[in-house]
């Protein structure tokens, strides 16, 4: 199996390559359209500020390449939240993969939210064998509401997409690769999507 | 909903952990990776290594201790010590660390906090204040303690979080190694005070410190060496006895 990481300098991408290789599986680092359309999974990382990354997208090119992909891809953190409508971190406009605009939490709460916090209505195969209210590992100030391509839900202030699907678009707020054995079933999931 | 961290601290120096752990299923206690795969499984929330060498080295030392310690570990980690520019950072989180910590470097050029913030995220910028009580008043330190700087703690604190700090890890140089508990008067006012999280650390020694610092507290996270590293508390126990008391926690 051909795992591609897009890389296109946003994110801790040597902490999901790590996470694939203790899963028994390589992936490479990519920012090549004809080696990322070959692959069969595709893995979009991100950390950091929505607007830079999306500028980083849209000077390679791959802005244009994501949405078109046919293969399994894996948003995960900024990777997810740049998959969609918008966002309000630097008033940018996303991929439009997923139909939600993401927006920040409210100062009720303390912003980021760092630590782990529990997944629950769980929707996809993604989730195969795991169970409800299991702990993640989430990093962010911005989220992305409720919508029809929920697939999880966590709450911190109100509840919202803790992951998203559609199609074969899978995208997650939280980080597998940092979310002990459950994050690493997770990710293993989704390589083993047929 | 969110649950409240616990947070072993591991002191490296040259790649290897400092003294004071006993851990006697470990084939090598001095390596920190293994420790830290330890800690990983038996429930630690997050880890962080604080650099104390000082050798001409040091850099690329960590930055390999980073590299190895992201292949073999699967919870999120900070690295801290003598951080001082941007280019440190940008090759710590490339090897895989998930968070950094400035202390004195931040003190001693503030903008840092802002330039890192912007080029990396809040979210893996954590300053650790080092902080005693001067004649009633919270007065930051440096060098662990030793040099009183002119900054009150509730102000630098402030600024630091204006500047785009994620966390603040606070470190009461009072409490420090007294096992007489955290400094829980002063975290409550970090805590209410500002609107991102609060890491304490410094003064534990058994479990109802824990449970005074998220109960009193109000931190968000609670960070300790000895206790762990000596095996006078287990997390696990102490995670059960915080659940009882219905504090949240990853069990």
């Amino acid at each position: 199996m051909k795992i591609v990481i897009i890389n296109y300098g946003a994110g801790n991408i040597q902490s999901i390559k790590f996470a694939i290789q203790r899963l028994g599986y390589e992936a490479v680092l990519s920012d090549n359209v004809e080696e990322i359309k070959a692959a069969d999974k595709v893995i979009f990382p991100g950390v950091g500020e929505a607007s830079s990354a999306m500028k980083k997208l849209r000077e390679s090119g791959l802005d244009k390449l994501v949405p078109t992909l046919k293969q399994p891809v894996f948003g995960i953190c900024l990777g997810m939240q740049l998959m969609c409508n918008s966002s309000e971190e630097g008033n940018t406009v996303g991929l439009g993969i997923f139909n939600v605009d993401v927006i920040k939490f409210s100062n009720r709460v303390k912003v980021p939210q760092i630590g782990w916090n529990q997944i629950t209505n769980l929707k996809s195969n993604l989730f195969k064998e795991i169970a409800e209210k299991e702990y993640i590992y989430l990093v962010h100030s911005f989220y992305a509401p409720l919508c029809k391509e929920t697939i999880a839900e966590a709450e911190y202030d109100i509840s919202y997409s803790a992951a998203l699907q559609k199609d074969n678009f899978y995208g997650t707020q939280f980080h597998p690769e940092k979310s002990s054995s459950v994050g690493e079933k997770i990710l293993k999931n989704f390589l083993e999507i047929v | 909903m969110l649950t409240k961290r616990i947070i072993p601290c591991l002191d490296i120096k040259n790649g290897r952990t400092v003294k004071g752990v006993n851990f006697v299923d470990l084939r090598d206690a001095g390596d920190p990776v293994e420790l830290a795969k330890i800690y990983a499984e038996t429930g630690a929330d997050e880890l962080v290594f604080l650099d104390i060498s000082a050798t001409e080295e040091r850099r690329r030392t960590l930055a390999d201790l980073v590299l190895r310690v992201a292949e073999k570990v699967n919870i999120p980690f900070t690295v801290g010590g003598g951080i001082s520019s941007i280019e440190d950072v940008d090759i710590l989180l490339q090897n895989g660390a998930d968070k950094v910590s400035i202390n004195s470097s931040a003190v001693k050029n503030p903008q840092l906090i802002n330039d890192l913030a912007g080029k990396f995220g809040s979210q893996c910028v954590v300053v650790a204040i080092d902080a005693k009580q001067i004649d009633g008043e919270w007065i930051v330190h440096l060098v662990g303690g030793k040099v009183p700087t002119e900054l009150n703690l509730f102000d630098w604190a402030k600024e630091v979080e204006q500047r785009g700090a994620g966390e603040i890890l606070f470190t009461s140089m009072d409490n420090d190694g007294t096992k007489d508990g955290f400094a829980d008067e002063a975290l409550y006012k970090l805590s209410t005070e500002l609107n991102i999280p609060i890491i304490a650390s410094g003064g534990a020694g058994n479990v109802q410190h824990f449970i005074d610092t998220f109960v009193y507290g109000k931190s968000d996270a609670a960070l300790a060496a000895s206790v762990f590293h000596f095996k006078e508390i287990e997390i696990k126990d102490l995670k059960e006895a915080l659940q009882e008391k219905g504090i949240p926690v990853r069990l």
